[in-house]
């Protein structure tokens, strides 16, 4: 039973967290930034595969681009150790400036694909880069069933 | 309930778990015990003035002027690295908020099954392949997350911390995932200063005695010869743990990862980090891009959205019993109970977690870094520790190893780290200055390779391996 709320407001007014849903690092390339895009089975009736995938896959290229390991980052790297890296107290790192794309995708996901579906994701580096945290959330008018599944992290919206 | 209540900011980084201290509203993060630190900075300060007091004008006249301007700025670099180093987050991982955890709790339930009771449950590990390589990521009893891999839990912090070297008193502060190149930038720039240092200190002796006789030069610059004494052992040291590091870069290995022994050996996992060209790990690790923070320490203490008229008007300090970031350790695990006393613990309902907190939130920020712990339920180790901890002496070492935490797997790295560090900590107080460098740079390495490669400790024991004094 999919709850339809028009914007991320009417989520958050009207709704209330039923649980939460945590993606997991993907570790198979090694320690740089990317998450798993197994699809978890909470979201099933919420959100089209397709999508959510689509979502994590741009994010993980984000991240890769962020940490890409290339002329453009030995060339800042190189600059700012040659100014004893105070340069980096007036200029932005390029992680930096890619954290705030992902930030603003993030945010327009939300409004466009997830909020209307009764979803929110967190940003990751809001968790410590660990998990992208997904709510669920009930609409305050359904009962019975959004219940039991609130038993554990309802609380927690409190 | 009075009508006005006088609402404060209240940043991040004062509601962070774990044993740093926080300087200028969160900017600057180091660790708590920071003696060694400054005696560091006092050191490096001394001789470079020293050095600019009694050889400098003599140099700039009879040499040249461009040796005391290279030398005043090969200072300025390394106490900016130094700087950089020791302000700078390493790479600390956030811990698990109760939600996250709980959800990992469950996924471990899944996994292990039913273990009857009286039997211990399974370690909790999670295997990952990188590469081709199977990598065991451990769960932090601590942080309530399983350690992404090559992080580390330092105790002396009590912070996970991602990509973990070993943590460096002389610094004052962990080497990290964040901060390595520029500990790295400054072992360098040290070992240069020292060298440039102790060349001129001799140049300038010799110059002078021929002209004036060497008693006579020793009369006029009588610092030189204490310049020349600091310099001779901080070069065994510094330039021993530059080329020690620079070796670990060439290889993509960590400190914690050498002194383990994780990559070493037949019969275990080779390095899955390497890209088995030294040129390619070294630009990795000193090229790579820079790494933001993820604690975010000057961020502002939210209220929680769901029920913020109510409590906007009541001080977040106090009343904030689902802030986002504060006190973090979920309460579902204490720290000495087994698995087993866990999964009782995971079936207590949450409101229960929320009056210690609550209780705990309210206390004042001074003992920020007892109530976590008291929370915890770990509070005999913390009163134990926290007075030994504040005389910088051997006795840390001896008390985590008697620690409940502790178990037998982990006890041969105790008694390891804990000899260079005895060692490291009776000379500062026997000696001024110079042999706590020659001891700091020949114990560890020492150490090193007599310990035999160790095999993986038990699971369920803290892995908090810190490095001797060197680092």
């Amino acid at each position: 039973m999919a709850t339809e709320f028009h914007n991320l407001q009417e989520l958050r007014h009207s709704a209330s967290l039923a649980n939460k849903v945590f993606i997991q690092r993907d570790y198979s390339e090694g320690t740089t930034c990317r998450f798993q895009t197994k699809f978890p089975s909470e979201l099933e009736s919420r959100i089209e595969r397709k999508l959510f995938e689509d979502t994590v896959k741009t994010l993980n290229n984000y991240y890769t681009e962020a940490e890409k390991i290339g002329g453009q980052s030995y060339l800042e790297g190189c600059l700012a150790c040659s100014t004893a890296y105070l340069i980096f107290l007036c200029m932005e790192t390029r992680y930096e400036k890619v954290l705030k794309k992902i930030s603003k995708y993030i945010q327009e996901q939300n409004e466009k694909i997830f909020a209307p579906r009764g979803l929110l994701i967190t940003d990751p580096i809001e968790r410590g880069m660990r998990v992208i945290e997904i709510s669920i959330y009930e609409d305050r008018g359904s009962s019975g069933s959004s219940s039991g599944s609130s038993s554990v992290s309802g609380s927690t919206a409190r | 309930m009075s009508a006005v209540m006088i609402t404060r900011k209240v940043r991040k980084w004062e509601k962070l778990p774990g044993k740093n201290t926080f300087c200028c509203d969160g900017r600057v993060m180091m660790a708590r015990q920071k003696g060694v630190f400054y005696l560091t900075l006092f050191l490096i300060v001394g001789t470079c003035s020293l050095f600019f007091a009694f050889e400098c004008p003599y140099l700039a006249v009879h040499l040249s002027p461009s040796v005391p301007v290279f030398a005043i700025v090969l200072f300025f670099f390394v106490i900016a690295m130094l700087l950089r180093t020791s302000f700078s987050d390493p790479g600390v991982l956030p811990r698990a908020l109760p939600e996250e955890a709980t959800f990992i709790e469950m996924e471990i339930e899944a996994a292990n099954g039913n273990v009857p009771a009286g039997q211990r449950a399974p370690p909790r590990i999670r295997n990952v392949q990188i590469n081709n390589q199977i990598v065991k990521l451990k769960y932090c009893y601590t942080c309530k997350i399983f350690r992404p891999p090559r992080a580390s839990h330092c105790s002396i912090c009590d912070n996970c911390v991602d990509r973990f070297d070993h943590h460096c008193p002389w610094v004052g502060n962990c080497v990290g995932k964040r901060n390595y190149r520029y500990f790295y930038m400054f072992t360098l720039s040290l070992s240069l200063l020292t060298i440039y240092i102790f060349t001129f200190d001799i140049v300038h002796v010799v110059m002078r005695s021929v002209d004036k006789g060497f008693l006579n030069t020793l009369k006029e610059t009588p610092g030189t010869v204490l310049e020349v004494l600091v310099c001779f052992f901080t070069l065994w040291s510094v330039v021993g743990l530059t080329g020690f590091h620079t070796y670990l870069i060439s290889l993509n290995q960590t400190t914690n990862e050498d002194i383990k022994g994780s990559w070493s050996g037949k019969n275990r996992v080779q390095n899955p980090y390497s890209h088995k060209n030294c040129f390619k790990n070294c630009f990795e690790v000193l090229c790579g891009p820079t790494f933001p923070s993820v604690l975010d320490r000057r961020g502002l203490m939210q209220e929680d959205s769901s029920f913020s008229a109510a409590s906007a008007s009541l001080p977040p300090s106090r009343s904030n019993p689902v802030s986002q970031t504060t006190k973090t350790t979920a309460p579902l695990i204490r720290n000495e109970h087994t698995p087993d006393e866990a999964k009782r613990s995971i079936a207590a309902p949450e409101e229960k977690s929320y009056s210690p907190r609550e209780e705990n939130g309210s206390s004042p920020r001074e003992e920020k870094s007892s109530s976590p712990r008291e929370e915890k339920g770990s509070s005999p180790r913390e009163e134990k520790s926290s007075s030994p901890r504040e005389e910088k002496s051997s006795s840390p070492r001896e008390e985590k190893s008697s620690s409940p935490r502790e178990e037998k797997g982990s006890s041969p790295r105790e008694e390891k780290s804990s000899s260079p560090r005895e060692e490291k900590s009776s000379s500062p107080r026997e000696e001024k200055s110079s042999s706590p460098r020659e001891e700091k740079s020949s114990s560890p390495r020492e150490e090193t390779p007599k310990v035999p490669p160790l095999a993986s400790p038990e699971p369920d024991a803290e892995v908090s391996v810190t490095k001797g004094p060197a680092h």
